[in-house]
Parts: C-alpha cells; structure tokens; sequence
C-alpha cells in the first residue's frame, strides 16, 4: 500500500484541480497563439483589402497598366478624359527618398559609429534615449516643422518661389530616417565581436583603420540593413512629405521642384473619391504598388539580418 | 651578476590597478631574449594581466592605471615619445579565442603591412611574397595556398590559431605574447602550436600564459609563477618543476591549490 501510493496520489492531485482553472489555462492558450498568429492575418488581410478594392479597375476597358505605371498624366476628375498617371509620384517618391537618404545615411551610420565606438557609457546612454525620442516624434510635427520653419529657410537661402519641395522633404524624411539607422546600425555595430577589435588593436590598428578596416566590413549586412529600414521608414512616411514637398503633380528637374509622393497623393484624394469609382480603385492600386515597394525594401533587410545571424 | 643573456623584456616595480583593485603588485622580472617564458599561476594571479601590459592593450578601459616602469629591448614603453603604433607593430599578441579577422586569409596576413605602410610600398608582389613567408613558417601554406580567398573565420580552430601567428609575422615583430593560446584547441592542435613555438624560438622572445601546467613544463625554457598579483619565482622551467625555491610555488606544482 505505500510502495504504490505515489501514482495514485498524483491522479488525485490532478483530477482535484478545479475545471475553471483548466478551462482558464486552455482559454490563455488559445489567446497567446491567436496573438501570435495575428501579425499574419493582419497583413494578408490588409493586402487582401486593398487589393479586393483595387482590382475591378485592372478590368476596365479605360483603364491601361502602363499608362498607370508610365504616364506622368494625373488628371482623375476630368469631365473629357481622365488619366490616371502616377509616374510623377512615383518620380517625387524616389526623388525625395533618394535626397532623405543621401542626407541620413552618413549621418546615420557616422552617429552609429560615434555612439557604439567613440563615446563613453554615459554619452552613450544619453544619446541613445535621445535618438528614441527622435524616432518618437509623431510626424505631423515634422510636417509642421517643414511646413513652417524649413519652408522658410528654403525660401530666404535659396531664393526658391516655394520653399515646400523636394529640398525641404528630403530634409524632413532624413530626420526621420537618422534615428531608425542609428539605433539598428549600433546594434550591428555592438554585435561584433570584441575579439576582432582587440585583434586589430594588438596589431597596431589607429581607431579609423579599426573601423574602416575592421568593423565596418564586419558589420556591413547589419549596416546595409539599417540603411534599407530607413529607407522603408522614408517611402512609407504620408504625412510629413504631404506637407512638406508641395503636392505638385510634376517630374522634379531640381532640389527646388515641388512634387507629390504617392503616399501624400493618396493621403489628400481618398477622402474625395466617391467609393467604387475607378478613382477610388487606381488610389487602392497605388496604394498596392506602394505595399509593394515596402514588402520589397524590407524582405531585402530581413534576408540581409539574417546574413549576420548567420555568421 | 651579469646575465648572459641579455633581457628583451624588463618591468622595475610594476603596479597595476583596476580601478581600486590592484591586479599586480611590485612586478620586477626581466624575460631573456629569444627564449619562450612561460607565466603560471592560479585564475586571477594577474598573469594575463602582466601579459596585456607589455603592448598596452590593457589601456582599453579606461580604469586601468600603472606605476613603475616596462622596458622592452631597453626602451620604457611608458615614455610619453612612444607610439603605441610602433610598440605593437614590435610586440604581437595571440589570443586565447583564435580571432582572426572576418575577412580572406590573405588579407589577415597582410592586413599588418596594409595598417602600416603607404599604399605606394605595397607591391602586389611583395604582400604575395609577405603572405606565402609567413604561412610556410606556421605550416598552413601546404594546406590553404589554393583557398587564399576563403573567409578566415571558416577555417578550423587550429588553423585559425596559426593563422592569428602568421599575421604576426610580416611586422617583424622581436616578441610574441601568447594569452593561453591553446585552451581553444584538442591535442593534436597543441601539439602544433607547441611545435611551432619552438620553431619561431631564438628569433622572436615568446611569453606564453598557460593554465597547463605540463604545457609549461614540456614548452618553455623559463617560467615565471605568480600568486595574488605577486611574482613569486622565476627560474629556469626544469629547476622550478624540480626544485622550486618558493614554498608556494612548490605546493601550487604539487596542485595543493590553483
């Protein structure tokens, strides 16, 4: 009888737990895993959506794909003929990112260096609050910011009639974009392993032929991938570059062109299209073309991360 | 009392302090040139520490502070003229983890000319010829001279190891400090270190840090033990193993401690 009472017990034991804590346990189960599956369905969702909405258009007989894709011609409310061209936006969005990263991408990387390698651990701790507070600043501000203090600038030290334009998005995009490529870039930065630096130390290495030579070739993908996520940062942001670029439908010839970005240009009509018109549906496309891009920029930075995990 | 072998490494009265802690007391030792020493001693008795002092990579962090005087091939490295540059171009350093660069097995061995010469002295010919030296001498060139492009870091331990010597060598530097250069390696790697140690001995002055006591018996030809910071004997390896001075010394041989 006491050799064998230990299993009996533990049945006991379990059967004496009440049902509502096992009902409760099952419950927070199924919780966890629809929390963790959810990402998923939000995005096919999403797509889904957007793409459901958008699809009728590819259909119609007025409607061509590369006039779409390769006529700088926007004009969806005209009485005669409407063309829906979006060749200039997607000129004004690579316009403006290409300056946002010319302008981030030294800065970005060089804060990454300057945190990661340069400054002490109290610098270092500031600085990297300070950066997340950056990336924190909701971008209405910075749009306000573009629209009222850039703009300004622009006008009085260029001689620009408008100061809103490719200059001043550019700008703006770059100050969104720095501290996203600062705080993943000194993580890459951080993910390199002391050992490489003290070997080039005990070789004799000055500081800017250890990174030059060492740290940037080793953290390169991490680098390469901040970089692409600021990018991503800059073609997904609205708001800012809606009221910092102009809204002039137009192929930019300089920094002091306005232009329109599809984000901006599908920001500032949707609420103006009368649902299921086949404006309403080329707005859904770009914003297809636009999910897109991003899904592009940022599968190209995930497969670069994961170059690093690998080694 | 004149030494018959002249001294390459001297250290008048060493201290060494992390920040409150003091890691070497009044170190006063003088290493003969061209002979592998060998430093012994518990975990924490400061050996590595004296080691990482002779090229001043203990400097890294910023707590450290050092009193007394290092003269190496008869120059305090410790004067302010010295450049550290040129200091560890002369003293080289291996490391406990193989760490050789993220980068080919040729540009590690040549990466000490590329750091430290003009871009106009460096001949194609002369980084090949640097290279194919340099891996004869730790004997890897038998067996990568057809994968000089591969990515260092993929080589095997041991080889790696070698290689982390070779990329010594094109400086020509007079001492080699060794940090436990095997402890990463099985036995057969070991041996080729050791083995290599001995081929490079007379040329360059080997200091090796070693936990293994058979190591530093069948390695060196001086050994150097240390406790708490303190040197406590340094002798010739077979009078230390055999007849060590020092009751300490003798009873950390025996493994009463350590």
């Amino acid at each position: 009888m006491e050799s064998n009472s230990t299993s009996p017990n533990l049945a006991v034991r379990k059967a004496a737990r009440p049902g509502w804590a096992l009902a409760g346990e099952r419950t927070l189960e199924i919780l966890i895993h629809l929390c963790g599956i959810s990402a998923i369905l939000f995005v096919l969702g999403i797509f889904f959506f957007v793409f459901k909405e958008a699809f009728p258009v590819l259909g119609h007989e007025k409607f061509s794909l590369s006039q779409f894709l390769f006529s700088q011609e926007w004009y969806p409310t005209s009485e005669v003929n409407k063309r829906y061209g979006v060749l200039a936006m997607i000129a004004g969005t690579f316009s403006v990112t290409a300056l946002a990263m010319v302008l981030a991408v030294p800065f970005g990387i060089g804060g990454a260096i300057y945190i990661s390698e340069f400054c002490g651990a109290k610098t270092k701790e500031t600085l990297k609050i300070v950066v997340e507070l950056l990336a924190a600043i909701p971008s209405v501000v910075w749009g306000f910011i573009g629209l009222t203090v850039m703009s300004r600038l622009i006008v009085k030290y260029t001689g620009a009639p408008v100061g809103v334009n490719v200059l001043n998005g550019g700008i703006i995009l770059a100050l969104m974009s720095v501290p996203i490529i600062v705080s993943i870039g000194e993580d890459a930065l951080k993910a390199v392993p002391d050992s490489f630096r003290e070997a080039g130390i005990a070789l004799g290495a000055t500081r800017w032929q250890l990174i030059w030579r060492v740290l940037l070739p080793a953290a390169k993908n991490g680098l390469l991938a901040a970089v692409l996520l600021g990018v991503a940062r800059a073609v997904g942001e609205t708001m800012a570059v809606l009221m910092a670029t102009g809204h002039a439908v137009h192929i930019p010839h300089s920094l002091l062109d306005s232009v329109r970005t599809l984000t901006a240009n599908i920001a500032a009509e949707l609420g103006e299209a009368p649902v299921g018109s086949d404006h309403y549906r080329v707005l859904f496309l770009t914003g297809v073309l636009l999910f897109l891009i991003t899904f592009v920029v940022n599968l190209a930075a995930d497969f670069m991360v994961r170059g690093i995990r690998k080694k | 009392m004149s030494a018959p072998v002249q001294s390459s490494i001297a250290t008048r009265n060493l201290n060494l302090w992390y920040g409150s802690f003091q890691a070497l007391i009044n170190v006063t030792v003088d290493i003969k040139d061209g002979l592998i020493t060998a430093l012994i001693g518990p975990s924490g008795c400061g050996k590595t520490t004296l080691l990482r002092c002779f090229n001043r990579v203990n400097e890294r962090y910023g707590y450290v502070t050092t009193t007394g005087e290092i003269k190496i091939l008869g120059k305090n490295i410790y004067d302010p003229d010295v450049s550290l540059i040129e200091l560890r171009k002369s003293v080289g350093m291996v490391f406990q983890r193989p760490n050789p660069l993220p980068i080919s097995v040729y540009e590690n061995v040549v990466f000490g000319l590329r750091i430290h010469s003009e871009r106009s002295q460096l001949k194609r010919s002369l980084l090949d010829e640097a290279v194919e030296t340099s891996l004869r001498e730790v004997g890897l060139w038998e067996d990568l001279k057809d994968r000089l492009d591969t990515k260092a870091t993929g080589l095997q331990l041991e080889q790696q190891q070698k290689l982390c010597i070779a990329r010594l060598l094109p400086l020509k530097p007079r001492v080699i400090l060794m940090d436990e250069p095997c402890s990463a390696l099985d036995v057969e790697g070991t041996r080729a270190i050791e083995e290599l140690m001995f081929g490079l001995k007379g040329r360059y002055t080997i200091l090796i840090v070693t936990h293994n006591m058979a190591q530093a018996r069948r390695a060196s030809d001086e050994c150097i033990f240390m406790l708490l910071g303190e040197m406590v004997e340094h002798a010739r390896t077979e009078k230390l193993f055999l007849n060590p001075a020092d009751p300490r010394t003798a009873e950390y041989i025996e493994g009463r401690y350590g």
